[in-house]
């Protein structure tokens, strides 16, 4: 089988939906790694322990605590994909949970591809044949969130800088190999001590997205919203709202660098980041604590302005002030309070509004929330809103090819210092250049043989 | 009517390097075979460069040679000058080249064809293909002669409609004022197979005596020579060796060249077909890189017997007046006087995607393409192809399984790997930069790689091939050996130590790790081995090598094995992608296509996502019960 001898880990639990989860790891070495990271409560080795038996225990990064855990051991083939299986129950909230996925990875599993549990379970025979069709589509779906959520979301900033990376490295790559195909022509003898530098500023550049990575904004991922309105239209409400809705799952997020904190608000399949400022969920309103220059700085960062005006009042400045900041936003206006007597003037407010779509609700009696959330995640499918420009490095996937980005370089800096020819580093930076281009979803293809052709006068 | 009827085994089409491999391996495997030419005088002709070899080529060579081809012999017994390019590197890009002595060459391989057991030359122009119920059953020439065969190899190299452009004249020819075949690609693609127009060039000849080799720097060949073939005694072919020579473009060659670009029929749109990036004429040079102020220009002879030079970097085709104009601009070439002027030329080849990594054709059985036709460029990337195609066409035959060579076995397998599975959009050139594990793909180990496999297919003695496994043995017990040998911190060791400058030991180490140091060797660290054998050259090489870039050759290979996992899962192909659910449409179309034979071909093919991969996988599994 393709993948059998590796040993693959991924969350097996819905991302953003709950404190608690469970990270499985399938593989031959799954026992010795939980053996690495795992200590059980009472001294026992885990590589000798009997099957389908639970531990209790600690997870531990060197001499860091990470989480208190449960951890189910399950030796193959009696298993879901039947390999080993070890299944590790986190109690710490999503933050925990990705750090100890990081760890899982750090001694020695690969990050699971979409799917890939059920594809080895299919294909170490474990589903039956009828189950077949039904995998490809997982495959196919898994596939098409993966590439959203590892292209499109990663546009931005970080996107930006990996593939300046990349440019950086594939030019100097093309420069030793047109060198040595056509060793007459260019001139290449102590290229290294050009090079050094070059390759230890994009290691320092990596290094920097990782930790990153770290700081908790992993977890970022979805909409960034931000409800805007004057006071007391129904702001609170309508978070709150929201939040107690059944489908709606709500976690907190740690470690954000503002002092608001975001929180993660998932309506079926579409996740959005309610920016909490500091009132949000107080009765206070936001426009008057935060000002109108912070909600410009709110309404410029996200995704998502949800913007709320009351209906039992007349249209003010304030209401208009809002709108003209978020005009060329992507918005959505309610046009709360429809239980009251209406005072506001509507036409005023849909000329002021133009394109952006008004809804009109009544949270508190629960009309039109079923309408909101229909807009929202249609717009979401026209792609009208998108992921924001914010994201950083999201997912283990993407954390894991930049560490062996930047493993690889380490690894052609070494040659570099140890007096190796050329031809040894170009093997470690083209190691470096695909798996940043593993995070932005971008394969090699002919990329090397393009960029000597197109920067070098090769040949007889 | 045809007038005449003969029948072989194997028809080879074209005489150049593709086709004398070709037909060599078929006749030396015991094949009745043909070889067509349009002139006998031109078997083996070097149309182009004046030398074997170079950056990649000469892996290609080694690896040929390993195999039981015979361009490395015939380079051997006749080269004028040989040299070890990239030396200062690491050993994976080393690279032999040669500078021929072209009418030797073409000569001797003449002689070799003319003295092989079942190998009939012929001098015809083949003009159409006899297909019957998708399998050839043979070829019909211009002049109405028709021979069967169980097999046909296309090596038509840049014959097919060739047309040569000197600037603004053209005249429907092949290289160097030979005939061109004008009627085989119109029943080639009467039968289905498309064709299409590539471009190469060639710089002109200039007489020697009108040189003044003062103004140019001079470049002579190594010694001692290091042969290509492994079967050649190295001192058997130590001679006196001739110079090439080194000048330079400058801001006046520029000049006229930008003046008169519009006479250039690549500029002005008279050429058609694609031309290859990497070899780009001189015109294209100083256009693309405007920046650069000169370009180096190579001098180099083409035969002992010959006034004739080649200007290595200055392929035009440019008129011949612009042409005189800016080879007078180079120093030493003031007055020079063209023997052959420079030009390009256009001829049809097939999408080598038409063919399976056999080099059969999907569509038809029995028929092979090997060399330009291919889409390739270069006399060595024709021959490795030429004897591919001639040992899986007598496979075929036989009834047995092709031989395919993979990435991770050869620069051979990399080269059509990438021929039949990639869209290549220009002649391709083999570069040391395509071979994903090229520290494994040396030229030095490539007999050490494949001998046994030319073993296998019947072209390597009995003897060469206990030969290889008599120093395989040697290389891993003398490896496994100075693992094994302790090296004291004392006085002795010190001194061989300080004598290469090498940092004094503080603590006892093994032997090899002396050996690993840059600037020492298994041979200076002899004295500290009392017990060493005597060892030959080719063997302290490959422990050199072994124990030196051990770290590194170790990773690579452990890519190697993860490559062959996927490598190994076979695709038939008589597997209907369309057919397949959860494919997405574009990958079917594309795999119905190309027909890859792995699953790791069809994850090379452009279009082709994981996701594919994995549909693909979970429906082998499914037919596999």
């Amino acid at each position: 089988m393709i993948h059998q001898t590796e040993t693959i880990a991924a969350i097996a639990t819905a991302m953003n939906n709950s404190g608690i989860g469970i990270i499985r790891i399938s593989g031959a070495d799954a026992f010795s790694i939980i053996h690495k990271i795992f200590r059980p409560a009472k001294e026992k080795d885990m590589q000798q322990v009997s099957s389908h038996t639970v531990h209790y225990g600690i997870i531990m990064d060197g001499d860091r605590i990470v989480d208190e855990v449960l951890v189910l051991i399950m030796k193959g083939p009696h298993t879901y994909t039947r390999e080993d299986t070890v299944e590790i129950d986190c109690h710490g909230g999503m933050y925990v949970l990705n750090k100890t996925l990081e760890l899982v990875l750090k001694n020695g599993a690969r990050a699971a591809e979409p799917g890939e549990f059920t594809k080895r379970a299919f294909l170490n025979g474990r589903i039956d044949l009828s189950q077949a069709e039904a995998v490809i589509d997982v495959i196919n779906a898994e596939n098409d969130f993966a590439l959203k959520s590892a292209v499109t979301q990663l546009k931005g900033s970080v996107s930006e800088k990996i593939r300046k990376e990349r440019e950086v490295l594939l030019e100097q790559i093309a420069y030793i190999e047109a060198a040595l195909d056509d060793p007459e022509h260019i001139e290449m003898d102590g290229y290294g001590d050009t090079l050094l530098p070059i390759l230890q500023e994009c290691r320092a550049d990596i290094e920097a997205l990782l930790a990153n990575a770290d700081d908790g904004r992993i977890l970022k991922e979805g909409i960034k919203t931000v409800i805007l309105g004057k006071p007391n239209v129904g702001k609170s409400s309508l978070l709150n709202a929201l939040l107690g809705q059944d489908r709606a799952i709500v976690t907190e997020i740690a470690g954000t660098t503002r002092d608001a904190l975001e929180e993660s608000l998932r309506l079926n399949d579409v996740v959005l980041n309610m920016i909490d400022t500091a009132g949000i969920r107080s009765t206070e309103d936001v426009i008057e604590k935060i000002g109108v220059d912070k909600a410009k700085e709110y309404a410029k960062e996200a995704d998502l302005i949800v913007f709320v005006a009351d209906a039992s009042r007349p249209l003010d400045e304030n209401d208009r002030e809002i709108i003209s900041i978020i005009r060329d936003k992507k918005v959505i206006a309610l046009l709360n309070k429809q239980d009251l007597e209406e005072a506001a003037d509507r036409e005023e407010l849909k000329a002021l509004l133009g394109e952006i779509p008004l809804i009109e609700t009544s949270i508190v009696e629960n009309v039109g929330l079923d309408t909101f959330v229909k807009t929202i995640r249609e717009m979401f499918y026209r792609k009208e809103i998108n992921f924001n420009d914010q994201v950083y490095i999201t997912n283990a996937r993407q954390k894991s090819a930049l560490a062996a980005a930047e493993a690889a370089l380490d690894k052609a800096v070494d040659s570099i210092a140890a007096g190796m020819s050329e031809d040894f580093f170009t093997i470690d930076m083209m190691d470096a250049y695909t798996q940043l281009g593993l995070v932005i979803g971008e394969t090699v293809e002919d990329d090397l043989a393009d960029e000597i052709f197109s920067r070098f006068c090769m040949g007889k | 009517m045809a007038y005449i009827k003969e029948e072989y085994d194997i028809v080879v089409v074209g005489a150049g390097h593709a086709g004398c491999e070709a037909a060599l391996a078929a006749a030396r495997l015991g094949k009745k075979t043909i070889v067509f030419t349009v002139s006998v005088d031109s078997i083996a002709l070097m149309p182009c460069n004046p030398n074997i070899g170079g950056s990649s080529k000469g892996h290609l060579v080694r690896e040929l040679d390993a195999l039981g081809g015979e361009m490395g012999k015939n380079i051997d017994k006749t080269f004028i000058q040989s040299r070890m390019l990239n030396t200062s590197k690491g050993p994976a890009v080393h690279s032999l080249r040669a500078q021929a002595d072209k009418q030797d060459y073409s000569r001797a391989m003449r002689k070799t064809l003319e003295n092989t057991d079942n190998l009939t030359i012929r001098q015809a122009e083949v003009a159409e293909l006899i297909v019957e119920d998708g399998r050839v059953q043979g070829v019909k020439t211009f002049s109405q002669g028709e021979y069967r065969a169980k097999a046909v190899i296309l090596a038509t190299g840049t014959y097919l409609k060739a047309r040569c452009i000197y600037g603004d004249v053209s005249n429907y020819t092949g290289p160097n004022g030979l005939q061109a075949a004008n009627h085989l690609s119109d029943s080639m693609v009467e039968n289905g197979i498309p064709v299409r127009r590539f471009k190469t060039g060639t710089p002109a000849r200039v007489d020697k005596r009108s040189l003044d080799f003062s103004k140019m720097q001079e470049q002579k060949g190594d010694v001692p020579i290091v042969p290509f073939s492994f079967s050649t005694d190295p001192a058997t072919i130590q001679k006196e060796q001739v110079s090439c020579w080194l000048t330079y473009t400058n801001e006046e060659t520029h000049r006229i060249i930008r003046e008169n670009i519009d006479r250039s029929p690549l500029f002005s749109g008279a050429i058609e077909g694609t031309g290859p990036r990497y070899c780009p004429s001189i015109e294209d040079k100083v256009v693309k890189f405007p920046e650069k102020g000169r370009h180096q220009i190579f001098v180099e002879p083409e035969g002992n017997y010959t006034n004739e030079m080649y200007l290595s970097g200055m392929s035009s085709s440019l008129p011949e007046d612009v042409q005189y104009a800016m080879y007078k601009t180079l120093p030493g070439l003031e007055n020079v006087k063209i023997v052959r002027n420079a030009y390009a030329i256009e001829y049809d080849c097939v999408n080598a995607n038409e063919v399976l990594a056999s080099l059969e054709f999907k569509k038809i059985k029995g028929l092979y393409s090997a060399g330009q036709i291919n889409g390739s460029s270069g006399y060595e990337e024709a021959a490795v192809q030429g004897f591919m195609a001639g040992v899986n066409a007598v496979r075929e035959i036989d009834g047995k399984e092709p031989v395919i060579l993979d990435r991770s076995q050869a620069y051979i397998g990399v080269l059509i790997d990438d021929l039949v599975t990639k869209e290549n959009m220009e002649p391709y050139r083999m570069m040391t930069s395509r071979a994903e594990y090229r520290l494994l793909l040396r030229q030095d180990n490539a007999d050490l790689r494949l001998t046994d496999i030319g073993h296998e297919i019947g072209l390597v003695s009995d003897e060469r091939w206990r030969a290889v496994q008599q120093k395989k043995e040697l290389i891993t017990s003398e490896v496994a050996r100075i693992k094994e040998i302790p090296v004291g911190a004392n006085k002795k060791t010190q001194e061989i130590l300080e004598k290469y400058g090498s940092s004094p030991l503080n603590t006892g180490v093994t032997l090899d790790e002396l050996v690993r140091r840059p600037e020492l060797d298994y041979e200076k660290l002899l004295d500290l081995d009392p017990e060493h054998k005597d060892l030959p050259q080719d063997v302290i090489e490959q422990i050199n090598i072994e124990i030196k870039y051990e770290g590194y050759i170790a990773r690579q290979q452990k890519q190697v094995d993860n490559f062959r996992r996927v490598e190994q899962r076979k695709l038939s192909p008589d597997i209907d992608y369309k057919s397949i659910s959860g494919l997405r449409l574009e990958a079917g179309q594309k795999l119905d296509k190309f027909k890859p034979l792995s699953i790791g071909q069809a994850s090379r093919i452009s279009g082709v996502t994981p996701a594919d991969i994995s549909v693909l996988l979970i429906y082998l599994s499914k037919e596999g019960k």
